[in-house]
């Protein structure tokens, strides 16, 4: 995917470039590592700011399993134009403790101007809303499901949007703002043994006057349960009469009744064909190709 | 669906073959004497048609009326009860996705959940619709319906939608909001309105995301990390596809209601002070090439009856379709291994395929299960693709091809300039 000039105008002005980074769990094995799409996210900062992305995360620094996670971000301080380590401050808070307030002051007191993130947490709720409760709490602009970063200058973004069917958007956003990368942005670089090392993890404790730690109370009464697996949709026919119930149960998917056209010339054909195109519009009208609308 | 009205005095002179007009009722005998004194059977005269469309021997002597229906009758859905409710006690608001701007399944099984919601609660689901001339929303399940159409642009804004369904919540301040998590439309929407919400301090409108059940007035929804939250349901919901049924029994009035008439002239001033935070600069063209092949939205395949490669790939360039291939093309080579579509390959989830020269393998028609509209190109009018195709054209694929590139001006001579209209297309990852 090309990147045509998203390092070379930032690197002159000031666009302080955040990641927003949370704890991951490997799909298959469950081991503990890099979120993918925030991974993503991290991936587009470095290519946008460099060794300048500084990275954040809220959690409980008691966990033992959250250095491990941290560690496979701040690993991917390797390539850059700069050598420097990547900086990553943990704010701390408990379980049942609300992130946003944290994470809102830190964003204000560093005067970050782009956030990058990932959709959705993969451990946790994983509602997504975190970016959006951010960008309201703010009143930041907020877009999701980014590609790629085209473009950036002092007042806006110009981001790629993806859209279903594998088709694009391009959208202008105006700092500051909250993006969300999709899982189609490109694949994140991998994670080095040694920068992870080097990679400073520094604790901000003093975002909120104590005291005022802001519990989480909208899910004391949730019951958490392990994911079932949902059911599968049968094809139940409505019919009051037992013949149409056996006949539609014992049926052939086949013969979906199309229209079925001979004895045509070549050019017919493609006239037919086009004609259907066109009235589908998966085809522009004027003859010109394009892309159907989803 | 007409009724089956039994005539009493033709029963009557059915069953007495004294009555002077027994002849004109009386069906043909199935058995009779013969002058030789053998027992004839007429075995295409016994019993009757039913009312299903089935013969029937009734042998205890009672008449079955023979009255063939028709076939369309016989295979009708059964008639969906009309629902009205004239005073609602509240409303429970979907907004669907509308995709291609019509009902798509998700958005149906949306009303279905809410549905679930409404149902003996005296309740009206209503739908708000951001395009105009949208059908079906009688059959999906929409008590009344909201068009928006005149407030929001067309295109993507989030901000004036949102400030759309701001004004439709201070207007009739629904129990529930029903979005579809899907990304990134529905659910950008649902999210932002939430934390809206939130951000005004309504303390239950931290949206349930991922819904995908709903099972004694509390939700499944899908969390990270392979765990599902069990929740009382929350104002704002985002649900899944297949959370529910789609409405199959009843049909709803889908009456449209008007807000402004009803004295909210928020809904107008969308919030002048707000400034436009995401701005929409139109879609960018992709090469189809590189768009994955299980996302691409139309395809050109390929199969045994292509010759003239060189000419199918200039039509695919001409269309603007992906190029996929059978496994007969693949493993002769003309074809990557990565174009191949059907069960060893790719299940692809085009809304148009094109099938040029393909007879249909049952592992490829597998592969094309999720196609929306499926067009053959085939000289063999019996083969299955054929059969699966919504148009079939019988004739010569490399011809026809040809054909197509000639009729949308630009021939195969000319490839000079094909080319470098690719180079400005922003490539997909």
């Amino acid at each position: 995917m090309p990147q045509p000039d998203a390092k070379g105008p930032s690197s002159q002005i000031e666009v302080k470039a955040v990641a927003l980074v949370s704890s991951g769990r490997h799909p298959v094995s469950g081991r503990p590592g890099r979120a993918r799409e925030d991974a993503r996210a991290v991936e587009m900062g470095l290519m946008l700011a460099g060794a300048d992305l500084s990275l954040v995360h809220a959690g409980d620094p008691e966990d033992a399993l959250l250095r491990e996670c941290l560690e496979g971000y701040l690993g991917m301080f390797h390539g850059l134009d700069d050598s420097r380590d990547g900086t990553l401050s943990l704010l701390p808070m408990g379980a049942e403790e609300d992130a946003v307030p944290l994470l809102a002051a830190w964003l204000e007191r560093t005067g970050a101007t782009i956030t990058l993130t990932g959709q959705r947490a993969e451990c946790g709720e994983g509602s997504g809303m975190v970016g959006y409760l951010l960008a309201e709490q703010l009143g930041w602009a907020i877009a999701t499901g980014v590609a790629a970063i085209e473009r950036c200058d002092a007042q806006s973004v110009t981001v790629l949007q993806a859209l279903p069917q594998g088709q694009r958007r391009r959208l202008e956003i105006q700092l500051p703002c909250v993006i969300a990368v999709d899982s189609v942005a490109e694949a994140p670089r991998q994670s080095a043994f040694g920068p992870a090392r080097r990679g400073r993890i520094e604790t901000v404790d003093d975002l909120l006057p104590a005291g005022e730690a802001c519990l989480d109370v909208a899910n004391v009464d949730w019951q958490w349960q392990p994911a079932r697996a949902r059911p599968k949709r049968l094809k139940v026919v409505k019919s009051t009469n037992a013949r149409d119930r056996f006949k539609a149960a014992a049926a052939k998917s086949s013969a979906s009744g199309g229209q079925v056209l001979t004895d045509l010339s070549p050019e017919e054909a493609a006239e037919k064909l086009i004609d259907y195109l066109r009235a589908e519009k998966i085809i522009a009208d004027s003859g010109q190709s394009s892309a159907p609308d989803t | 669906m007409s009724v089956r009205r039994i005539d009493p005095h033709a029963e009557r002179a059915r069953r007495n073959r004294l009555h002077p007009r027994h002849h004109e009722f009386a069906r043909p005998a199935w058995r009779w004497t013969s002058s030789e004194g053998v027992t004839r059977v007429n075995p295409h005269a016994l019993g009757a048609i039913g009312p299903n469309g089935i013969r029937r021997i009734d042998r205890s002597g009672a008449s079955v009326e023979a009255s063939p229906v028709s076939a369309s009758q016989a295979s009708a859905e059964p008639a969906r009860r009309q629902i009205v409710i004239d005073q609602p006690a509240g409303h429970i608001v979907v907004v669907p996705e509308l995709p291609e701007g019509r009902l798509g399944d998700h958005d149906k099984d949306l009303f279905g959940l809410a549905r679930q919601l409404a149902d003996g609660r005296d309740l009206a689901v209503t739908a708000i619709t951001f395009l105009s001339g949208v059908t079906g929303f009688e059959d999906a399940g929409a008590d009344r319906v909201v068009d928006l159409a005149a407030t929001v642009a067309e295109g993507y804004d989030p901000q004036a939608r949102l400030s759309a369904l701001l004004a439709v919540e201070g207007a009739l301040a629904p129990q529930h909001w029903v979005f579809a998590d899907a990304l990134p439309d529905g659910g950008d929407l649902g999210r932002r309105f939430g934390a809206r919400l939130a951000a005004r301090g309504a303390a239950d409108a931290r949206p349930a995301t991922r819904v995908w059940q709903l099972n004694d007035g509390r939700t499944l929804s899908r969390a990270g990390d392979r765990q599902d939250i069990l929740r009382d349901v929350a104002r704002v919901l985002l649900a899944l596809p297949e959370c529910a049924e789609p409405v199959s029994e009843t049909r709803h009035e889908a009456r449209r209601i008007d807000l402004a008439a009803t004295g909210e002239a928020s809904l107008t001033a969308a919030d002048p002070a707000t400034p436009a935070g995401v701005i929409d600069r139109g879609r960018v063209a992709v090469d189809p090439q590189e768009i994955p092949l299980a996302q691409a939205p139309f395809i050109l395949s390929a199969g045994r009856g292509v010759s003239d490669w060189e000419g199918y790939h200039h039509a695919a360039r001409v269309l603007g379709a992906s190029e996929g291939a059978s496994r007969v093309a693949v493993d002769d080579g003309y074809m990557v291994r990565t174009r191949q579509v059907g069960a060893t390959g790719t299940f692809v989830t085009a809304s148009c395929y094109v099938a040029v020269g393909i007879s249909g393998a049952v592992q490829h028609l597998q592969g094309i299960a999720k196609c929306q509209r499926v067009i053959a190109i085939n000289n063999d009018p019996s083969c299955d693709m054929v059969k699966r195709a919504d148009l079939a054209l019988i004739a010569d694929g490399d011809a026809v091809l040809a054909a197509v590139c000639e009729r949308l001006g630009q021939p195969r001579d000319g490839d000079g300039e094909s080319w470098q209209t690719e180079e400005s297309q922003h490539a997909a990852a």
